[in-house]
């Protein structure tokens, strides 16, 4: 019951939402077509929406999307395949800790990205360059959070452990990454959305492959109702995947 | 409580504050040894000569770089073009976000309404907007301060409205009580008690609107630090990447770090 009724508390709020955003796309219809807004720097909305279809058909949208993914791919498991062994290292050495998740953290606030033309000298414009930048980027929050999330463990989960007996290994595997799960993955969250904006920002940049080069593309062809289309395309991708995510994170959440 | 604690054992406080200093220097110790591993093995990398000249250049190339760019009058009027833009792309994303927050945050009919979709914008990767706002703004500086405020603006937006909603209920109820009218209620309960949230907001806004702006510059412009780096990668300069790479991000941090004291928090 009271899930139903949360759930029609909020039905009215989202339908207001997405009335005021269709309305707010027919205003700018009729302020273009009546020569309010310039129809050269901001297309139709029907224009945008019918340039959906054309894109999907014309610019090779599956390939690129099995190129975007093939780089997503690689560097999502490669931040955790390093990330999470560096975590655990952290956690292990205290002294070590102390002297370097300090600059774990500030190697996340920092402008990495932008080391990318680096990368360009030694791997060329190449998915291998894509790659690597976007580990770079997203491997501080998976870090902090696989460290975070393995000294929160509770005492009484690893006295059991230790009451048991049990070797590093055991307790590692048993124990601390399954209790500590819920934290690594809030940090695999962060990290791969830190992947999905490097892979995405870096193909546009260097015009290289997948989603992000097809922006790039329709914009130097002038192309205004594919352009809005693309940017529209990979903002909808993103957002799937951020809420897939986040899903996760909440079924893998212990319920309190 | 802790505080009659350590004044009760005085040894024990002792042992405490002699665990720390040692502590403390046993980390500087591991840092200062880790700095020195990490030089010693790009110089030795360097001078192998296992890589194209160059790609891992000397450290001591490296360090002439940083000393000629900082010699260089050009790298200050850029990096005056690109302080500029933050702090524009700042001012307008955040004023904005602060507005939006607020809206937001006090109405929850609006905020279950529209909320939604600033949260999930907020991670979309901003530069693609890069066209639409050379579109709208041009090629020049314009353009630049108004992709690093859309990219400031969510940040700060998600984390007024998160922070409108945190205000402690008996802080509301006292202003009720003593029949606060809205603009006293605004002033003396809600903005002091929203400061932490919001300035933490604008700290993180300050990091993205600095991505942003930077790696627009890379893209198209003809002024900027961002620019700048694409000038010197291509001549292939190296030690100068690397010099100009290492100075920004050395910026960069001293901005965090100053934005971090103003608001009392940290990265």
């Amino acid at each position: 019951m009271a899930k139903a009724s949360l759930s029609q508390g909020r039905a009215l709020p989202m339908a207001v939402g997405v009335a005021t955003i269709i309305g707010a796309f027919v205003l700018l219809e009729m302020l273009l077509r009546y020569g309010v807004v310039n129809k050269y720097v901001v297309p139709l909305p029907s224009q945008v929406l019918m340039s959906l279809e054309r894109i999907v058909v014309e610019e090779n949208i599956l390939s690129r999307i099995r190129e975007t993914a093939y780089e997503m791919i690689v560097s999502c498991l490669a931040v955790i395949v390093l990330g999470v062994p560096i975590g655990a290292m952290l956690y292990r050495w205290r002294p070590l800790r102390r002297a370097v998740l300090d600059w774990v953290a500030a190697t996340a606030a920092a402008p990495l990205v932008l080391a990318f033309p680096l990368f360009l000298v030694m791997f060329g414009r190449s998915p291998t360059t894509v790659i690597v930048m976007s580990v770079i980027t997203g491997l501080a929050p998976i870090i902090i959070k696989t460290t975070e999330g393995l000294l929160g463990v509770r005492p009484v989960l690893i006295n059991v452990g230790r009451s048991l007996k049990m070797t590093d290994a055991q307790m590692f595997r048993m124990i601390l990454l399954p209790a500590a799960l819920p934290t690594i993955f809030s940090g695999i969250r962060l990290s791969w959305t830190f992947v999905l904006i490097s892979v995405v920002g870096i193909e546009f940049l260097i015009n290289l492959g997948g989603l992000g080069q097809l922006i790039n593309d329709l914009a130097e062809r002038y192309d205004l109702p594919g352009t809005y289309a693309a940017i529209g395309f990979v903002i909808l991708v993103s957002v799937i995947f951020f809420m897939l995510l986040e899903r996760v994170e909440k079924w893998l959440r212990p319920a309190k | 409580m802790a505080a009659t604690g350590q004044v009760k054992n005085p040894t024990a406080t002792m042992g405490f504050a002699a665990r720390r200093a040692s502590d403390a220097r046993s980390t500087n110790l591991i840092r200062i040894g880790l700095l020195l591993a990490i030089a010693g093995s790009w110089e030795a990398l360097a001078r192998s000569g296992l890589l194209f000249r160059d790609v891992v250049p000397s450290l001591f190339s490296i360090s002439a770089a940083i000393w000629k760019l900082l010699g260089n009058p050009a790298f200050y009027a850029n990096l005056q073009v690109t302080a500029w833009e933050i702090f524009a792309s700042l001012a307008i994303g955040s004023g904005l976000g602060i507005a939006v927050g607020i809206i937001l945050g006090a109405n929850r009919f609006l905020g279950a309404a529209f909320e939604p979709y600033v949260y999930y914008l907020a991670p979309t990767p901003r530069i693609i907007f890069f066209p639409v706002m050379i579109m709208w703004f041009g090629v020049g500086i314009a353009s630049k301060i108004a992709l690093g405020a859309l990219s400031c603006f969510f940040t700060v937006a998600l984390s007024t409205a998160g922070g409108m909603r945190e205000v402690d209920k008996v802080l509301i109820r006292v202003g009720r009580s003593f029949r606060a009218t809205q603009w006293q209620m605004a002033t003396k309960i809600y903005l002091p008690a929203m400061r932490a949230p919001v300035l933490n907001g604008i700290r993180l806004g300050f990091g993205t609107a600095t991505v942003t702006a930077l790696l627009a510059e890379t893209k198209l412009s003809n002024q900027g630090l961002g620019f700048m780096i694409m000038q010197i990668y291509a001549r292939f300069d190296m030690p100068s990447l690397y010099g100009l790479l290492i100075i920004v991000f050395i910026l960069a941090g001293i901005g965090n770090l100053i934005l971090g004291k103003v608001t009392g928090t940290s990265a």
